[in-house]
């Protein structure tokens, strides 16, 4: 498998190449872009919001559970859950999850359109399909995952709070002084510009595994499956590049 | 007019197009047939672009096809209208905004004017007031209809179909081969047919062309067919003993 990643990384970068370009049509595209923000946005924020809570929810009761006992102040659980949400869990949990739902339903769309020759319909017709099917899904995976993590990152922190405060394990004055200490911008920047990696990576490598895939239902199960899989390789070893260079002084 | 010289095209080491040269003419229905692997789809997507030829040229009247940069390549293909094999209706759009789509994304028009259009196009194929139906709401045979008239929408000089009969009853093809040989007159367009269906070649067929293991081997009108002494030609259309016996008995030789 090693041996072709050259082949497909040079092809990406040709889908890439070709999708960026100008539209026929501005409104089209638009319109195109709506509703796939409208997909996104509205289609992830339930299952975005479930597990931003409970994220947000065990780091608050593992944290009560490692400090207890310990010399370390009780109300760095606040401020422990709140950079833990901003500056990693939010943007790649929600980012992970969205690979896996919003990623693969992406594939799943374009290669269906692939084999049923929509696609082919539309290059016939004179139009630059990898534009048409990849630059309006990766503006608004770029305009709404950054708002779906900063989302999850508000919940997380509301879901430690009640895991921790409303069970009595940690006063709410404590909880909340932790959120207000130490608090640097920097870190809400960090989750922005991860939101926006990660958002384009998804977007992109499962737009490339639609608009390449082989004909049958195989093949398109498999394509599905490879986007989450190399999405998420991918977003976790841009994290780590990420953190490496936005943490380095 | 379309024109092919020589094409050649290979899938690794396998030669599925081996030196084909055809002319297609215009204002005539242009038949492409031959079994299974012949070779038909990769002709037809090589004419439109959708494949690109190992060797050999395509001509569209004095335009070298397959010597085009992509700019180029999108205005020539503003004006070829393709039915797909199966339909290839955008399944997200109603029946209105299928046929529409192609004005909505190349033409300054109002929507009054493409409303106007696409009424007119629907009514061509005889599907009138089903605009706001979706594709998965009506029939296959409609399905291809529809399929036409979106082919047909920017009124193209050239019209491709791939299989247009395959999956209808023989009542439905005959519908569609009336519907296509019928758009090829009025618009005098460079009609080119990729079938293997028996009732259009003898009912169409202008100008036949069958191919074999990638070869040309027969051209011709299909009155020409029952004279032939193509032993290929003959064993294609004439495939089934009862068609052979009927063959004999009507025509008196074998």
């Amino acid at each position: 498998m090693l041996w072709r990643l050259p082949y497909h990384f040079g092809r990406y970068l040709m889908m890439l190449w070709q999708a960026f370009s100008r539209p026929e049509n501005y409104r089209m595209y638009w319109k195109e872009t709506v509703r796939q923000m409208y997909d996104i946005g509205i289609g992830s924020i339930v299952i975005v919001a479930l597990i931003s809570i409970f994220i947000g929810a065990v780091s608050g009761l593992q944290f009560v559970y490692q400090l207890d006992g310990q010399l370390i102040p009780m109300y760095y659980i606040g401020y422990i859950v709140r950079d833990l949400a901003i500056i990693e869990l939010s943007p790649t949990f929600t980012n992970l999850v969205l690979a896996g739902k919003v990623g693969s339903n992406m594939t799943s769309e374009i290669g269906g359109m692939r084999q049923k020759e929509h696609i082919d319909a539309m290059e016939i017709m004179g139009l630059n399909t990898a534009a048409y099917l990849v630059l309006p899904r990766t503006i608004a995976a770029l305009a709404v995952i950054p708002l779906l993590v900063a989302v999850s990152a508000m919940l997380a922190i509301i879901g430690g709070y009640v895991a921790t405060v409303l069970p009595g394990e940690l006063s709410h004055s404590d909880y909340v002084r932790g959120l207000l200490t130490f608090y640097n911008p920097y870190n809400v920047k960090m989750m922005f510009i991860k939101s926006y990696v990660f958002a384009f990576i998804l977007t992109t490598v499962s737009c490339y595994q639609g608009y390449y895939v082989k004909s049958g239902s195989v093949a398109l199960g498999k394509a599905s499956t490879q986007a989450v899989v190399y999405s998420n390789i991918l977003i976790l070893l841009a994290d780590y590049l990420l953190v490496v260079l936005l943490t380095s002084d | 007019m379309v024109r092919v010289e020589d094409i050649r095209k290979s899938f690794g080491d396998t030669e599925v197009l081996k030196g084909i040269s055809l002319t297609f003419e215009k204002g005539k229905t242009n038949l492409i047939i031959g079994r299974s692997g012949a070779g038909k789809t990769v002709l037809l997507k090589t004419l439109v672009g959708l494949i690109t030829p190992t060797s050999g040229t395509v001509w569209y009247d004095d335009i070298n096809f397959t010597q085009l940069d992509k700019k180029s390549l999108r205005e020539v293909r503003m004006n070829i209208g393709m039915l797909f094999q199966g339909s290839a209706l955008f399944d997200s759009l109603t029946v209105e905004e299928n046929i529409r789509f192609p004005m909505d994304m190349f033409k300054k028009m109002t929507l009054a004017e493409k409303r106007k259009r696409v009424d007119y196009c629907l009514e061509v194929v005889g599907l009138e007031g089903i605009n706001d139906k979706f594709p998965s709401e009506i029939s296959g045979g409609m399905q291809k209809r529809v399929g036409i008239a979106r082919a047909i929408v920017l009124d193209p000089d050239y019209l491709f179909c791939d299989e247009p009969n395959s999956g209808l009853d023989p009542k439905t093809s005959l519908l569609i081969d009336d519907l296509i040989l019928d758009i090829t007159r009025t618009n005098k367009t460079t009609t080119i047919i990729n079938t293997h269906d028996m009732n259009s070649v003898m009912g169409i067929g202008e100008n036949i062309a069958l191919l074999h293991k990638g070869k040309m081997a027969w051209q011709g009108h299909k009155e020409e067919i029952i004279d032939s002494d193509n032993e290929l030609l003959q064993s294609f259309i004439f495939a089934s003993p009862f068609l052979k016996e009927l063959k004999e008995k009507a025509y008196g030789h074998k």
